[in-house]
């Protein structure tokens, strides 16, 4: 049976309250919102916090202000948001695309941005990758996957992530020394391990959704199952259009990099021109070449990357057809 | 409180107000099986992989094994326990009963319960529906098609309906 170490449980009311409990707990303390990445972690003992500071009793994170989203909101609220399926429909659908609807009853908009980098090697039980001797990213000094790499390669697996960097969506960090705001593209490194720009004692507390006016996206998301299944393949593909030409577009995958990779080829690939078949076949090909997926997750890893041209080409054409 | 002293919460389980005490790291499903004696919810993955341990949190499905105990004060739980009245089955639990929609029975309380918030939420579910809320929940016996005419069973006979298994689910198509 699979328990929880013990820890020490604190239940904050406001913001400044869980920013002193984790100063009191220092590098021992984690926080923790939904639960449902934390924990499943610490069974397998992947994370051993000391203390454990929930954030879902400060009202401040629950807030829904205009296009500015609280991050303990749910990912069943967010996707049933008729005001979100309405004009931030890849944001909604993204959401409602994250596990199954128990998870997202639990899981929370910042848990799933946050969501910890994961691989074929790590996620699993304590036993399971004793047997095989740890990897880096836990206990160990090896990467399974690359064995001669000096880094970490475990896999950016959130599915909102990436749409919130390609609508160019912003964060705002809590932490002790005040408030930042960041774009979202600069809330991830490309590491498996050191995967946030976000300090360990900062608090993601707010999503600022940029204003719906002249700007259209949408997420497509590959996966073994229809449910459950974290995503193969993500991608998220925004444009602002003019008169039917695009001025603008970002094409950002997940699922294949430790980060939600921005393809800035793809995108400039449609820019300045009509969403017509030859600009689609020119992103697609220009997102596949850089797109490096690594045998750490399910499916043929060439197969994988193949998808990625078929994957970035039906986002495509679905904007295409939603214009006007 | 140090962390392994016994922590004390109250909160309300099948319609009845509780007091327990437990470890202050058990998840929800460890305190309603070991220190409740509840054993209806049962352990799957215990990762949130397959939805066998399901219970109503506040009238919505989540998953025990990643609910901490301590996190559901004063909130209202619902089990498995709590469907029948007495001794007569809750209509969903009578419709799996009759359709064979329970084979080797193990993930059947989380079915019901998932079920049970559906239609809660939405008396005349269909078939799409009826996946969609499903889709959490891993069976690895029936195949699903039994579970989705139980749950269109029972919530017919929830609306008031008359209403009785197809032939075909019974015998099968012939």
């Amino acid at each position: 049976m699979l328990r929880l170490p013990s820890f020490k449980y604190l239940q904050p009311k406001t913001l400044k309250e869980a920013l002193a409990m984790k100063a009191d707990a220092g590098p021992d303390g984690m926080y923790v919102a939904g639960g449902t990445d934390l924990y499943p972690n610490m069974k397998r003992r992947h994370q051993e916090p000391r203390t454990v500071i929930s954030l879902m009793a400060i009202p401040e994170l629950k807030r829904l202000e205009g296009w500015n989203v609280g991050t303990c909101v749910t990912l069943t609220e967010l996707s049933n948001l008729p005001t979100f399926q309405h004009s931030y429909p890849a944001v909604a659908h993204a959401a409602a695309l994250v596990s199954t609807p128990l998870l997202r009853n639990m899981g929370t908009l910042g848990g799933n941005l946050c969501l910890d980098t994961r691989c074929n090697y790590y996620d699993q039980t304590y036993e399971w990758r004793k047997a095989i001797d740890f990897c880096m990213k836990k206990d160990g000094h090896i990467c399974w996957v690359a064995p001669s790499s000096p880094r970490c390669w475990a896999v950016s697996s959130s599915d909102v992530a990436p749409v919130a960097v390609a609508i160019g969506a912003e964060f705002l960090l809590v932490g002790p020394q005040g408030e930042r705001v960041i774009p979202a593209g600069r809330f991830y490194h490309n590491d498996g391990i050191n995967y946030l720009t976000k300090q360990p004692d900062e608090i993601l507390v707010e999503v600022r959704l940029p204003a719906p006016d002249g700007w259209d996206a949408v997420y497509h998301k590959l996966r073994r199952r229809g449910s459950f299944d974290f995503p193969v393949l993500g991608v998220a593909a925004w444009v602002r259009r003019e008169g039917g030409r695009v001025t603008d577009a970002r094409i950002v995958l997940g699922g294949v990099a430790s980060w939600p990779q921005e393809i800035p080829e793809a995108a400039a690939a449609l820019r300045d021109g009509e969403l017509g078949d030859d600009a689609i076949a020119a992103a697609a090909a220009a997102a596949y070449r850089p797109a490096k997926p690594l045998d750490n997750t399910d499916f043929d890893l060439s197969w994988r990357k193949q998808m990625t041209r078929v994957y970035v080409k039906a986002a495509l054409e679905e904007l295409r057809q939603r214009r006007g | 409180m140090r962390p392994d002293s016994k922590a004390k919460i109250a909160f309300e389980l099948n319609g009845e107000p509780v007091e327990v005490a437990f470890a202050p790291h058990k998840t929800l499903l460890e305190v309603l099986r070991e220190d409740l004696a509840l054993t209806g919810t049962k352990h799957g993955c215990e990762l949130g992989e397959c939805g066998t341990c399901t219970v109503l949190l506040d009238g919505a499905p989540v998953l025990s094994c990643l609910v901490l105990g301590l996190a559901c004060e004063r909130r209202r739980v619902k089990t498995v326990e709590g469907l029948a009245q007495g001794s007569r089955l809750h209509p969903l639990q009578e419709a799996f009963a009759a359709l064979g929609a329970a084979q080797c029975g193990y993930c059947t309380p989380a079915f019901l319960l998932t079920a049970d918030a559906l239609l809660a939420d939405n008396p005349s579910p269909n078939r799409d529906d009826i996946k969609q809320a499903l889709s959490g929940n891993l069976c690895r016996c029936t195949g699903y098609i039994k579970i989705y005419e139980a749950v269109e069973l029972a919530a017919a006979r929830l609306r008031g309906e008359k209403a009785e298994p197809a032939r075909e689910s019974l015998y099968g198509r012939r």
